[in-house]
Parts: structure tokens; C-alpha cells; sequence
């Protein structure tokens, strides 16, 4: 019998924890690889509308930003929806200076693959989102995304009633 | 007895300064990639006041009207969105070859040879300043579906292979895209009805 016994005290032994250290970096460089620093902070509520037939842009540096929706702040700023251009409420008038500007940032040969997408809310009419449109014809800026997310056909169909 | 040499470096801390690091990037950046409908809009004609007439046929042009109250007014019927894809993809197709769907121009196309080819049909879409947003984005998703439908069944007849998974430069694609061009208008701005 004594043959099996133990010859330590019978503690149970303490986990390495050597692999951690690993294991977060490992965690934390799939973090840093797959997501973007946040660029603005939004002032309006998006929740986009769904759609299945999706494309995803490839480069992030070819696209331009446009949001549109209620403000987040409705006691400041009312619930008309609203356009907001970097980091501030804009008018459809200042658009196409957004559009240079934008422009100017990109190297000569992507600006004429500069893409605008347009982040809206589901729930808001047309009308400011023609405006938008006419005012991005005016700056030729002619590559539009509208921006939604992904969903079921069923669940884009029961979202309209 | 004691042992010489290097000591070793005491890491126990490393997994904390990892774990700050990680908690920094999960909380400073966002994980959406920007995905949704891609168009391209028609070009500002030079003089604002005079909008280009296309000279377009009655029979090859499919009018979509999305109204105020989110109805749909397809070729001046009333239609439910559920039918709106089966629609489009009759009227782009034109299977049967009928006189009051668009023409069929035969056209020469890689690897497909002579093929009649709907040309110059066209989809117009034209909405109102009231209807939202929501059902505006429906019913270009349900365009959109009907023509990757079309070019999902050709291609998996033809190559055997998915539209979707056809890169951006195959010229299989190209040929695809060919024969069932996207040709939607995306009509210029009236104000019928009013907003809400």
C-alpha cells in the first residue's frame, strides 16, 4: 500500500499561468488587426434598414462618411432628422464642401474612386436623403453606398409593417 | 548550494499589461466593416434646368413609384413588395420574348457566343419625399436580388459556379454583368404629394 502513496504533501498543484501572457496577446493583436479606431462620435441614432443583397467596401480609406438621422439629444436639437458631417450638424449646403475636402485628403489617382456612404436611419423620410443625393451630383461624387445591415428577406419585410 | 547564473524575469505580469492593452482596443475601435447597397448616380446634366430626355422606348422601361404611404405602383399596378422581385426578373429576362417587355438585341459575349441580350431596359425607381427610408432601401435590395438571381442561375449553369464567389476581375463576370446589365435609374427628384 505504501508503495502508492504520494510522496508529496497532497497539495494540488498551482496552474502555470505562464501561457496567459500568450494568450491575451494573441487576443489582443486579432483586436487591433481586425478593427478601426473610432473616427467621430455620432450625434444622430442610425439604425440602419436591412437589406440581403450586401457589398462590403474594401477600402476604408476610399470611403467618406454621411450621417443622417435624429439627433441623440432631442431636447437640444428637436427630432428632425438631421445631417451630420465629421464631427458637427450640417446643412445640405455644406456638402460639397465636405466632398473637396475629402477629396483633397485622398492621393491624386483614388479620387475618382472615392466612394460616399451614406449612413441613414431606417425610420426617416426620402425627402433629405434626395436632398443629399442632388448635393452629391452637384460635387460629382457619383459612388454612393447606402449603407445597411445584414438581414433575412423575412425580417426586411416584416420590418416595413 | 545555491544555484548561479541568470535569474529568471519574473512575467507574471505581463498578462496584465496585456490584458490593459486589450481592454484599450476593444474599448477605442469598432468592428464594422461598411457593407450595403452600392449605386451609382446619374451625372448632374450642365444645365440644371434642362434634364436630359433619354430617348428610352415605353416597352423597355419598368416604372417602380414607392408612394407616401410606402405603396408600390409597379407599371401602374398596384403591387405588393413580395412581387416585386419575381417582376423584375421577367421584365429583365423577357423569357418569352413578348412585345410589350424590353427588346432583345443579340449581342456577341465572351465564352456565351451570339446571345440575345435586353439591352436597353431600364428600371426606374422613383420615390416620393415621404416614403422612408426603410422601404426605399427594400425595394432596391429586391431589385438588386433579381438581378443577382438572374446572373446566380447563369452562372451556375454556365461555369458551375456561384455569381458571388466570381471575383471582382474575372472576366466570367464580366461576361455575366454583360448579359444582364444593372440598369437602374434612380429617377430625378418631384415633388408629388408632398411631406408628411
Amino acid at each position: 500500500m505504501a508503495k502508492f502513496r504520494k510522496k508529496g504533501k497532497g497539495d494540488v498543484p498551482a496552474i502555470s499561468t505562464a501561457s496567459m501572457p500568450d494568450i491575451v496577446f494573441m487576443l489582443l493583436f486579432f483586436f487591433m488587426v481586425s478593427t478601426t479606431v473610432r473616427e467621430t462620435s455620432l450625434k444622430v441614432k442610425i439604425a440602419a434598414p436591412y437589406a440581403t443583397e450586401i457589398k462590403k467596401l474594401e477600402k476604408k480609406s476610399l470611403v467618406s462618411f454621411i450621417y443622417i438621422g435624429r439627433p441623440v439629444n432631442a431636447k437640444m436639437y428637436g427630432t428632425a432628422p438631421r445631417i451630420q458631417l465629421n464631427d458637427a450638424f450640417a446643412t445640405t449646403a455644406q456638402i460639397r464642401e465636405f466632398v473637396s475636402s475629402e477629396r483633397e485628403k485622398m492621393s491624386e489617382a483614388d479620387r475618382n474612386k472615392m466612394f460616399i456612404s451614406l449612413k441613414a436611419d431606417g425610420d426617416i423620410d426620402m425627402g433629405i436623403i434626395t436632398d443629399v443625393k442632388q448635393e452629391l451630383r452637384r460635387a460629382s461624387a457619383l459612388k454612393i453606398n447606402y449603407s445597411t445591415r445584414s438581414g433575412t428577406q423575412r425580417a426586411i419585410f416584416e420590418n416595413l409593417k | 548550494m545555491a544555484k548561479r547564473g541568470l535569474p529568471e524575469v519574473n512575467a507574471a505580469s505581463m498578462a496584465d499589461i496585456a490584458f490593459q492593452l486589450l481592454i484599450f482596443f476593444i474599448v477605442s475601435t469598432t468592428l464594422d466593416t461598411d457593407k450595403g447597397i452600392t449605386r451609382t448616380l446619374p451625372r448632374m446634366p450642365e444645365n440644371e434646368t434642362q434634364i436630359e430626355q433619354e430617348d428610352v422606348r415605353e416597352r423597355n422601361i419598368f416604372v417602380v413609384l414607392v408612394n407616401r404611404e410606402n405603396k408600390l405602383l409597379v407599371q401602374n399596378q398596384i403591387m405588393d413588395i413580395r412581387n416585386l422581385r419575381e417582376a423584375a426578373k421577367n421584365f429583365i429576362e423577357n423569357p418569352n420574348n413578348r412585345s410589350d417587355l424590353p427588346e432583345k438585341v443579340p449581342t456577341e459575349v465572351n465564352y456565351f457566343g451570339v446571345v440575345p441580350i435586353t439591352k436597353y431596359h431600364v428600371i426606374s425607381l422613383q420615390n416620393d419625399r415621404g416614403t422612408t427610408y426603410d422601404t426605399y432601401i427594400a425595394v432596391q435590395n429586391e431589385l438588386t436580388a433579381a438581378y443577382n438571381e438572374l446572373r446566380n442561375t447563369l452562372s451556375e449553369r454556365r461555369f458551375n459556379i456561384k455569381y458571388e464567389d466570381l471575383k471582382e476581375e474575372d472576366p466570367r463576370k464580366e461576361a455575366i454583368d454583360q448579359i444582364y446589365p444593372l440598369r437602374i435609374s434612380e429617377a430625378e427628384p418631384r415633388d408629388i404629394g408632398g411631406t408628411r
